[in-house]
């Protein structure tokens, strides 16, 4: 029953790989030994770009996770259910009226992306079961409209904005980890260990919502809590990754569904298989966000939208094969 | 019958306004194996669904073991009783085995991994469902048949005193009717396990049930043996279409044959 999965052991030995090498890749490539100025730019700038990156990557990836099975339904996540857009409007909103502050060392802008990314996805859960069923056409249209809804308050709040603002705003809605460092990454990880360990605790729960939410109370599951505590993992994720980052795409749609054909379903191998390569996938992206154009940057948002375009594409074509939840 | 194990009262159960059922009283032997049919829309999957605990805005009175319903923990409750839904249109790339292993669910808390006794109720009930040639395969690349039986082996490896199921045969080919009945039947008679099924074919009822439980309009329209039910006139009340039946030397109750297309 218990075998040890090389679809995880592969993965670790590629994040660790990603993780060590990353950092020397650039403008300009950095050995380890490098010295004065270099070795600032490897351990103050790079570094801690790679680890936030890996970290964003992991905590979007892992949202998606959870929403899919939750919703029972392959197209859930952040991006299409809109809770990206709710998290990115918390931010904007804090950005723009700039109440600077912070609890306990976490930023106001992160938590003001949490409370837009848990509204917004108790509102789609709201407007979903009201319609009476996860169905994709529901799901999709409410997470569409929401979506929209909340974009169109951020170009307001853009619009009635100075440019120094406004400059802001577009900058980080493009999402981008250029402006990482270590305060950020102090920011992102309150956020992804108690995401991560809520989801762990999670994991049976997660299975047998999947198969459906009868059967999970059949078998003794309580489900409204179960609910509650993933939508608190997941608009925590979401918001923490928003804040810094901007809302980046697709991570969270595509690393579940990779991991699914790598290592099955069962979330107590998927939810580590799905952290790893989310953050392994995001780390890669922006590696060649840095390097593509340099000395220029290409927003990572824009690359993995690239890259998970087509993907999307492909997964409505062939929903109903092994891909199906 | 050795006294009572679910006892519903006066149960009643209002979905967005239309009034399913209206005061359902039933008393199921521990150990019977119980039967509920019924035309469409008489209420006999709602009825399934409050005593699973999946429709909770009943009024009236379900009890387990002589204990209110409201007094259980979910997980408690979980280790009295399981429920089988219908597996059709259900599906996830899980294993047999990991679909199987989540029925142990009750049993288990939230920081320990599964030991010796639920790897070998998950066995056990693998091979009671004649699913061991399955074992590896995942859910969503077997048959509808196979995938019930799946079902069935989760409840089974739930270890608990009472199944529930809903309509467990009816979308399947014959060969694995005929399984789904006998697993069920040789789960009561030799485990001693109580079962209360919604069966929608009256020969698949008549054949496993020691009791039968007409539904009709949300109310109890008949109650008997199987030998009491396999009645054209009683039949014909509860349905409202014309019944013949016919004799089998292999069989105690003659076969059920609707009349009523001709």
């Amino acid at each position: 029953m218990k075998k040890p999965s090389i679809g995880i052991a592969l993965l670790a030995a590629l994040a660790l790989a990603a993780l060590l090498a990353c950092p020397l890749l650039g403008m300009k490539f950095i050995p380890y030994h490098a010295t004065g100025q270099e070795l600032d730019i490897l351990l103050g700038i790079r570094l801690p770009r790679v680890l936030c990156a890996f970290a964003a990557g992991s905590m979007l990836a892992l949202s998606g996770m959870a929403f899919q099975a939750l919703f029972r339904n392959p197209l859930a996540t952040p991006f299409t259910l809109g809770v990206s857009s709710g998290a990115a409007l918390g931010a904007a909103l804090f950005i723009r009226f700039g109440f600077a502050f912070a609890i306990l060392g976490i930023s106001g802008v992160s938590l003001a992306a949490f409370v837009g990314a848990l509204l917004s996805i108790l509102l789609v859960y709201g407007l979903t079961k009201l319609k009476g069923g996860f169905s994709t056409p529901t799901l999709l249209l409410a997470g569409i409209a929401i979506s929209f809804f909340f974009s169109s308050l951020i170009l307001f709040i853009q619009y009635i904005s100075g440019t120094t603002h406004s400059f802001r705003i577009v900058h980080w809605m493009m999402g981008t980890l250029a402006t990482t460092d270590y305060g950020k990454l102090a920011n992102l990880l309150p956020f992804f260990v108690t995401g991560t360990l809520l989801l762990a605790f999670l994991h049976r729960e997660m299975n047998l919502f999947m198969v459906g939410e009868d059967l999970a109370v059949s078998r003794g599951v309580d489900t409204g809590l179960v609910k509650k505590l993933i939508f608190l993992a997941a608009s925590l994720m979401v918001g923490g990754v928003v804040a810094v980052c901007g809302p980046i795409g697709f991570v969270g749609m595509m690393s579940p569904h990779i991991c699914r054909l790598l290592v099955g379903a069962d979330h107590r191998r998927l939810l580590p298989a799905t952290l790893l390569f989310g953050g392994l996938f995001l780390t890669v992206c922006d590696t060649l966000s840095r390097m593509l154009i340099a000395p220029a940057e290409v927003p990572v948002g824009i690359l993995t939208a690239l890259l998970g375009g087509p993907f999307f594409i492909w997964l409505l074509l062939n929903r109903k094969s092994n891909l199906e939840l | 019958m050795n006294g009572s194990i679910i006892q519903v009262e006066e149960l009643s159960l209002t979905l967005s306004g239309n009034e399913i059922l209206k005061g359902v009283s039933l008393d199921i032997g521990a150990g019977e194996y119980v039967s509920i049919i019924g035309p469409n829309g008489a209420g006999k999957t709602s009825l399934v669904k409050c005593i699973a605990g999946i429709y909770s805005a009943w009024r009236g009175a379900i009890r387990i073991e002589g204990k209110p319903f409201g007094d259980y923990g979910s997980k408690e409750l979980a280790m009295r009783q399981s429920y089988v839904p219908q597996a059709e249109g259900r599906s996830a790339p899980l294993t047999v085995e990991e679909f199987v292993a989540m029925g142990r669910y009750p049993h288990l808390s939230a920081f320990t991994s599964m030991k010796a006794g639920d790897y070998a109720a998950i066995d056990q009930a693998i091979d009671q469902a004649g699913l061991l040639p399955f074992r590896q395969r995942k859910l969503n690349t077997l048959s509808g048949g196979e995938r019930q039986m799946v079902f069935i082996a989760a409840a089974l490896a739930q270890n608990t005193k009472i199944i529930l199921l809903d309509e467990p045969a009816t979308f399947l080919d014959y060969r694995h009717q005929a399984a789904v009945a006998t697993l069920l039947k040789t789960a009561c008679r030799e485990n001693g396990i109580t079962v209360l099924a919604v069966h929608h074919d009256i020969n698949t009822a008549t054949a496993c049930s020691d009791r039968i439980v007409a539904l009709k309009e949300g109310r109890i329209a008949f109650e008997g043996t199987a030998a009491e039910t396999a009645n054209t006139q009683v039949l014909k009340n509860i349905y409202g279409t014309e019944f013949e039946t016919t004799s089998s030397p292999r069989r105690a109750i003659p076969f059920i044959v609707a009349g009523g297309a001709r």
